[in-house]
């Protein structure tokens, strides 16, 4: 790592509503992070909860209500800062009346490239994207997942330092985002710092040497996966099945799934309950440690702001 | 300047593969030959029934792409968020707007032009010839360009700030009021208030003037327009352009999309 490729200092957007635009209401609020050189970051959280608007800030979309971010150690504001960095945006839509050769071509003159180097670059990326067959086709008649990879593809044809990808595994078959997790770890094994927003939690564990959790336009954590969540150990898992009928009162904590069980238990309390499900007949499959996933931390969060802004509105009224 | 020019010839590329603008150029073809047909009947007036009418019709056509199109320009690519991934690019808006405003200008002449010709064409037809005096009618199509210009300019600052809807009403309105200028500005000052006769003229000084741009007369006649109001019309067309464009630069750089 060399230093952060995003710096985000309390970034702040509140969006005016009522009949006079009089009331304010806060899509953002004083989000502080950076994005390190190099990394793959994901930013992750419910819809609704200032991803979009995050990047829409970074990329000069919408502007702040207060705050500043700095991409490359330069501001946003620069313009020629954005030879450097790519973008896709969500659901992407893009000319429909260009075929993706030429919407690519049109996106690269922005580059200062050659006429021979943009043809090259058109080239390689409709072929790193799978869309090379189907290059002579208007993108009005391409599909959700072929737009995306076509988004994705003008979003790295300049070789850009930072790409920032609004929800990149949107409306991709598995085939699809697997793909699309290929190009984010290439991205990365060229050094490129890589930010993505997600709610796709899996993907985030799997891709991110850190992600941020956002969650009713504030930030709740930022890490890697294994250090955000609690790591402890929340007690056992022994999976086992059961030969003929039993009547051993464990069986009744346990659930069943096809021909096996399973059953939650505390670990101190795990020899006992082995010894007592094997005098009932059952044959242990396996035993395992029970921890927290990225997914309960980011559903406890998101639960507990829920049950807040409920708490705030019952008092309101 | 080369990132407008690069936004203009995909609006152009975008115009020209609309059908909409193929079914305006049918249209005045339409025109033209309805022209031919009152010209054969209008005996010894050919020329002033042709030009007239051939002028009249390059204008309404130019005018309703001006407005419709011209609104869509920046609003079409609000809604359908193919500015993103453009406005993430190293491009300033400014830049994009100039580009936009360029490449319907562009589609505009090109259009206005290929009628121009069907124009002289089915005046050669009538006439058997073409004389001079008919380079005035090159003139007049010239003045309507222009007012075109203006109108695309127009419509692209309301779009910047406004609905679509309400984009194309404001244009509607400023343009048909742009036709009244003269009548505003011959009002009896007179019988006005001072504060209301020195609102009147300075109106009347802040609305475009479209009535400048119409020769229509001078064409259908064959009389020749002066240097000096070409100078002045395409003086007062590109500053009052680049004040509009200005204005809408203003705007749309300080706007958040959706």
């Amino acid at each position: 790592m060399q230093g952060s490729a995003i710096e985000i200092e309390n970034l702040t957007k509140e969006y005016p509503f009522g009949f006079l635009h009089l009331k304010k209401k806060a899509s953002l609020e004083g989000l502080n992070m950076q994005v390190e050189t190099g990394e793959v970051f994901g930013f992750i959280g419910p819809n609704g909860a200032g991803k979009s608007t995050t990047i829409k800030l970074l990329m000069r979309l919408i502007f702040p209500t207060a705050g500043s971010a700095r991409i490359l150690g330069k501001p946003i504001s620069d313009v020629e800062m954005h030879r450097e960095i790519g973008y896709l945006p969500e659901q992407p839509y893009f000319y429909d009346y260009l075929t993706a050769a030429e919407m690519l071509d049109y996106f690269a003159r922005f580059q200062d490239l050659t006429a021979a180097d943009r043809k090259d670059r058109v080239q390689r990326m409709l072929k790193k994207v799978g869309l090379d067959t189907a290059h002579k086709i208007q993108l009005r008649k391409y599909s959700k997942g072929m737009l995306q990879r076509v988004g994705l593809a003008q979003a790295i044809l300049h070789d850009p330092k930072v790409v920032i990808l609004d929800e990149p595994m949107s409306g991709l078959d598995p085939l699809g985002r697997r793909e699309v997790r290929d190009i984010i770890l290439e991205l990365k094994r060229d050094g490129k710092t890589v930010m993505f927003s997600t709610h796709i939690l899996s993907d985030a564990e799997m891709l991110c040497d850190r992600v941020g959790v956002i969650v009713g336009g504030r930030l709740r954590g930022v890490g890697a996966p294994g250090t955000l969540v609690d790591i402890k150990s929340q007690g056992m898992e022994i999976l086992f099945e059961l030969r003929g009928a039993s009547n051993a009162p464990l069986l009744s904590k346990a659930t069943r799934t096809g021909a096996c069980y399973r059953l939650h238990v505390a670990e101190e309390e795990l020899y006992a309950a082995i010894e007592q499900l094997r005098g009932a007949g059952a044959r242990i499959l396996s035993v395992s440690q029970v921890k927290a996933t990225l997914e309960e931390f980011f559903l406890n969060l998101v639960e507990a702001d829920r049950a807040q802004a409920a708490a705030v509105e019952v008092s309101g009224k | 300047m080369r990132r407008a020019g690069v936004v203009a010839l995909n609006t152009f590329r975008e115009a020209v593969r609309d059908r909409v603008l193929y079914s305006l150029v049918f249209f005045a073809l339409l025109m033209m030959a309805a022209a031919v047909a009152v010209g054969q009947i209008s005996i010894g007036i050919e020329q002033t029934v042709i030009v007239s009418l051939g002028l009249s019709a390059i204008s309404v056509i130019g005018v309703l792409i001006s407005v419709f199109i011209g609104v869509a320009l920046v609003s079409k690519e609000m809604d359908k968020r193919t500015l993103y991934a453009l406005l993430a690019k190293p491009v300033r808006r400014w830049e994009f707007l100039l580009g936009k405003f360029g490449g319907l200008v562009l589609t505009l002449a090109v259009n206005t032009a290929a009628m121009a010709l069907g124009l002289l064409l089915v005046m050669l037809y009538v006439k058997h010839s073409l004389e001079r005096s008919d380079a005035v009618v090159l003139v007049a199509v010239y003045f309507i360009l222009l007012k075109l210009a203006l109108i695309v300019a127009l419509a692209l600052l309301f779009s910047c700030f406004t609905t679509p809807l309400l984009a194309i009403l404001f244009t509607v309105g400023l343009y048909i009021v742009g036709l009244y200028v003269q009548e505003l500005r011959d009002l009896p000052v007179e019988v006005m208030s001072p504060a209301m006769a020195a609102f009147t003229k300075w109106l009347s000084h802040l609305l475009p003037n479209f009535e400048n741009f119409n020769v229509m007369a001078m064409a259908a006649h064959g009389r020749a327009v002066p240097g000096a109001l070409i100078l002045q019309n395409t003086l007062y067309a590109v500053v009052y352009c680049t004040i509009v464009l200005t204005a809408a630069a203003v705007v749309f750089s300080r706007r958040n999309l959706k």
